[in-house]
């Protein structure tokens, strides 16, 4: 009975992902009461956080791809319209208006969207499979420009991203044009370079613009301001070693020098007290786990499923890459945290979502497999 | 590869597999890219970033010497330090000072006086130093500040050391004070390579002893490396190397006969310099009237600035140090000793006084003090009784060189060379000093030239010469230690707190001068006449217990026409004659030489004569005398008992 009972628990779990899932989560748990001063406060609001998105996780997971698909639609309404709201009565907190207070509690519709476009757009690829033209391209162009606008006019940068990088990995999955891809990336990177010199920018831009963009990019430009973050998260890396400071010994950390040390800029701590061995650690973790993704993705029986997998595996991708390169100063600092490091109960529900996604879509596959 | 699947395997199969694969070489690099990053940031520069770190958590604190102190001979404290609270600023964190500073006034009463003052420290100060606004807090509003410190980045609650003066005006003109170092001071302290030693350090002795012996004060800095966190905030102490205190200042200066000396003047100016004539010790240095160091120390507020500038009083002058008056009839035994020594008179020779003095075919007479003249004078008499004529006489037989010669032995016309900053040279006249003096193209050359009739006033004090009461304190210390010179020092003994051990202030004689010993005793013998039947201070001689001897001086203030009578009740006050005495006692032993100035206190014999008299009788007998002159001396007595009394709480 009691078997029987946790055959039925643990039926829809995909093993492979619940065991990185969990190493991951204690590395977490580990890095956040170093990162909380030896508190247990965040360590047990983590848990209960992960406890929640476990449950959800589980529930997705259970849920067969043809219901998913059914509520792809609606949620993505659902989602628009909400961040319509945030645009309207939607709280400001810290300079950006990301909250929409329901009564009950406060959402951030933005979230929810980094799981409801992708599997709108996948949704919608699906229905048009037969006969993908350039057509459903433009409308999938248009589903995904939509919530990003909203997103960007927050301001979000690092969630517009995830939401603008999971939207395209469903496009780039459902065969969109290298005619297209290959240009789109040669126009990001001739624009990078174009802005990045100030004489080159002012003469079509003023020069404030120019600047903003470029504090961005080259945080360095900006020590007290916005460089200051990577600056002291480099400095936390770097001095980490090749086999870190040790666990609570980081004195980056611990003498309060890098901000955000629970939440987007947890890496540094972990990379001050672990070095290059953690990082490596951590790294190959990621990969176990965005290879199980990307497996998933390959063997999913259906095109709604394979778009969805993809995005989701890639989107955990972006994150891990946007947080990493950001922290050791390769990349601007835009607010994206370190999937199932940092701390906050929002992200690991999504994160933990879009695994119950995966898990779902796998077991579909193994189901018409076997069934 | 043959897996069924909705899609079949067909074309778009293999298409979507080559992008999914794709995109596991996509995650690859990101993540190669990753570890090439964290190879060179934890491997290749690894050393600098732990620099970098260490650095960022190092930050070397300066440890603040306590400041030595200084104590009178039996160890009264005159200046000291307490440890106070004081809420300070830190203006380069502060966004707006403004609304911070009338936030904070509704916490704790913040005056406008203290917040002009902060201001006035702000543009004077460099960035990242905290500022004080409001010092030595009450604990009411520590507790107050405190509980709502979290609404105010950039102000804190510190402790500081602070100097304190408790004698307030008592001290003024000896101890000086400190103040806020400037940049006058920094360029010093940088001249002298001392800018190290000062990290940390807000003050610096900018006056009096505080002034001359500030590297005995100060102390050695001491450092602490302290782990400090991101707001600079220190966490704890790595590695501390203590500072060490400044030394002690022990003084030969009674601050009780300086009190007593205080209260005898009263409301009176001017100025008491006692002088121990066997070490040149300083017993007594008096400057009236005096300021409150204390306001100095954190930069004075204009409007006490302005009270103390613009008080007809000159109470920032030091009349002891720098005040420059012709010595009037105290020069007197001086040129005696020198006619004797030179050979120009002896003892016995005696002139017919008929009240003036003429120089050959001159009609300008140079009147005696007293109408009708002395009658016979001899030396002895031209002392005791003071006579002027004999000594215009004697001036004009000696001429201006032979009293330059000889008065420089006394120390007439030179610093003494006193442990205090700032003194004045005294004017000992001669022609090359008068050509000098009116060098300037707005005199015609008659003004320049040196006339006969200049030496004949400069005999009795008067006319060019002019000297500090410090000068004549210590002459009249080389008088009594019969020629034997020392140089005047306040402080007596530097005690270097650490190790208990003293350094004395090296008595050795700075000149022997080696006069006769029989003309020495005519002089003192004469001046101990002054105190005696027929002599100008016999007045003051009631009961006197000991030997005395002293000298009654009168210095003009303007000068009195030809013809017209001097009337001290007719004369303004501040018009009227300064007063003068010099005395020494026990006259076989001197114990105690000194000179006191009353600033228009007419006669010598008048004030400033009984004021010598309590004095010494204090220092010898140690009797204090009753009635105090003036209710105000009381007063400050009492005030600076009452501080004494304050700093033990502190």
């Amino acid at each position: 009975m009691i078997k029987h009972l946790w055959l039925r628990l643990i039926r829809p779990l995909d093993p492979w992902l619940l065991i990185i899932l969990l190493a991951l989560i204690c590395v977490g748990q580990i890095t956040l009461y170093s990162a909380g001063e030896r508190s247990f406060d965040r360590v047990e609001s983590q848990m209960i956080n992960f406890a929640v998105a476990f449950a959800c996780m589980w529930f997705v997971a259970s849920q067969p791809p043809q219901r998913l698909m059914s509520v792809a639609l609606p949620l993505y309404l659902l989602g628009v319209a909400l961040l319509v709201g945030v645009f309207l009565f939607g709280d400001v907190s810290k300079g950006a208006r990301r909250w929409l207070n329901i009564g009950v509690t406060r959402i951030q519709p933005s979230e929810m969207m980094k799981i409801a476009l992708p599997m709108m757009l996948a949704w919608y690829m699906h229905k048009h499979e037969a006969m993908l033209r350039v057509r459903d391209f433009l409308v999938a162009a248009i589903l995904l420009a939509i919530p990003v606008a909203f997103v960007l006019k927050q301001p979000d940068l690092g969630t517009a991203i995830l939401i603008a990088g999971s939207g395209f990995f469903v496009l780039y999955l459902a065969g969109l044009s290298w005619k297209l891809i290959v240009p789109m990336i040669l126009v990001g990177i001739v624009s990078i370079w174009f802005v990045m010199d100030l004489g080159r920018c002012s003469q079509v831009f003023h020069d404030y613009q120019c600047q903003r963009v470029q504090t961005l990019l080259d945080p360095s430009t900006d020590p007290l301001g916005k460089g200051y973050h990577t600056i002291q998260g480099t400095i936390a890396i770097g001095s980490g070693g090749v086999t870190g400071k040790g666990w609570l010994q980081g004195t980056q950390t611990h003498l309060d020098y890098i901000p955000e040390k629970t939440t987007d800029f947890v890496f540094a701590v972990y990379s001050e007290e672990f070095g290059l061995v953690g990082n490596l650690v951590l790294l190959t973790l990621y990969v176990l786990a965005l290879m199980r993704g990307l497996s998933i993705t390959m063997h999913a029986n259906t095109l709604f499923g394979k778009l969805l997998a993809g995005a989701i595996t890639m989107t955990f991708f972006t994150y891990a890459f946007v947080n990493m390169g950001m922290v050791s100063g390769i990349l601007p600092v835009v607010g994206v945290p370190l999937p199932l490091i940092s701390y906050g109960g929002t992200s690991l529900v999504t994160l933990l979502i879009g695994f119950g996604l995966l898990m779902s879509i796998r077991r579909h596959r193994a189901m018409i497999k076997f069934g | 590869m043959n897996r069924p699947t909705l899609k079949g395997s067909g074309q778009d199969g293999v298409q979507f597999q080559i992008r999914v694969i794709l995109l596991a070489f996509l995650i690859l690099l990101g993540f190669g890219g990753l570890i090439a990053r964290f190879t060179l940031l934890q491997v290749s520069r690894h050393d600098y970033y732990h620099t970098q770190a260490e650095s960022n958590r190092i930050g070397i604190a300066p440890v603040v010497p306590n400041r030595g102190l200084i104590v009178d001979r039996n160890g009264i404290v005159l200046a000291h330090n307490y440890t106070a609270y004081t809420l300070e600023l830190r203006p380069d964190k502060i966004e707006d000072l403004e609304a911070t500073i009338a936030e904070l006034g509704k916490i704790i009463p913040i005056l406008p006086k203290e917040k002009r003052q902060f201001y006035k420290l702000k543009a004077e100060s460099k960035n990242f130093e905290t500022l004080p606004l409001k010092i030595r807090l009450t604990d009411e509003e520590i507790a107050k500040v405190a509980a709502q410190n979290y609404r105010f980045p950039g102000v804190e609650i510190k402790a500081r050391l602070f100097r304190e003066y408790p004698y307030k005006e008592l001290t003024s003109h000896v101890i000086g004070y400190i103040g806020r170092i400037s940049q006058t001071d920094e360029d010093q302290l940088a001249a002298e390579n001392k800018v190290a030693n000062y990290r940390g350090t807000s003050h610096i002795g900018k006056n009096g002893l505080e002034q001359f012996y500030e590297n005995e004060l100060h102390g050695t800095t001491g450092v602490e490396e302290v782990e400090t966190d991101s707001s600079g905030r220190a966490i704890r102490v790595l590695h501390r190397t203590p500072s060490i205190s400044g030394n002690t200042l022990h003084l030969s200066l009674d601050i009780r006969v300086q009190q007593l000396a205080d209260e005898l003047f009263g409301d009176r100016r001017g100025a008491l310099v006692a002088i121990d004539p066997a070490t040149g010790g300083v017993l007594a240095f008096l400057s009236k009237p005096g300021f409150d160091p204390n306001l100095f120390i954190d930069g004075i507020d204009s409007q006490s600035w302005q009270e103390l500038n613009d008080s007809p009083f000159r109470p920032l002058n030091n009349r002891a140090l720098r005040g420059m008056y012709p010595p009037g009839s105290t020069f007197k035994p001086f040129m005696a000793l020198a006619a004797l020594e030179m050979g120009y008179r002896r003892p016995g020779d005696a002139i017919a006084d008929p009240g003036f003095f003429a120089l050959p075919g001159s009609s300008h007479r140079f009147r005696d003090d007293k109408p009708g003249g002395h009658g016979l004078v001899d030396m002895y008499k031209s002392i005791a009784a003071s006579c002027d004529t004999y000594y215009y006489r004697l001036a004009f037989d000696m001429g201006i060189d032979a009293i330059d010669r000889f008065m420089p032995k006394f120390g007439f016309g030179s610093q003494t060379g006193i442990d205090l900053p700032g003194e004045a040279t005294g004017i000992l006249p001669s022609p090359a000093w008068k050509r000098n003096r009116f060098s300037s193209p707005r005199f015609k050359e008659e003004q320049r030239k040196w006339y006969l009739g200049d030496v004949v006033s400069i005999g009795i004090g008067q006319g060019y010469n002019a000297y500090t009461p410090l000068q004549l304190a210590n002459a009249t210390a080389i008088m009594a230690n019969n020629g034997v010179a020392f140089q005047p020092h306040v402080v007596d003994r530097i005690e270097d707190v650490s190790t208990h051990t003293f350094r004395k202030i090296d008595p050795a004689p700075a000149a022997r001068n080696n006069f006769k010993p029989e003309n020495l005793e005519v002089v003192k013998h004469a001046m101990q006449g002054v105190v005696g039947p027929g002599g100008t201070a016999f007045g003051i001689s009631g009961g006197l217990e000991y030997t005395m001897a002293g000298k009654t001086g009168t210095a003009q203030v303007v000068g009195i026409k030809q013809g017209a009578k001097y009337n001290a009740a007719t004369t303004k006050e501040m018009h009227r004659d300064h007063s003068w005495f010099i005395a020494f006692a026990p006259v076989e032993q001197p114990k105690i030489a000194l000179a006191v100035l009353v600033e228009n206190g007419g006669f010598g014999a008048a004030t400033a004569a009984p004021i010598a008299r309590k004095i010494i009788d204090y220092y010898l007998l140690g009797k204090r005398p009753e009635i105090i002159p003036s209710g105000k001396g009381d007063a400050t007595a009492s005030e600076a008992k009452a501080s004494v009394e304050e700093n033990e709480h502190d």
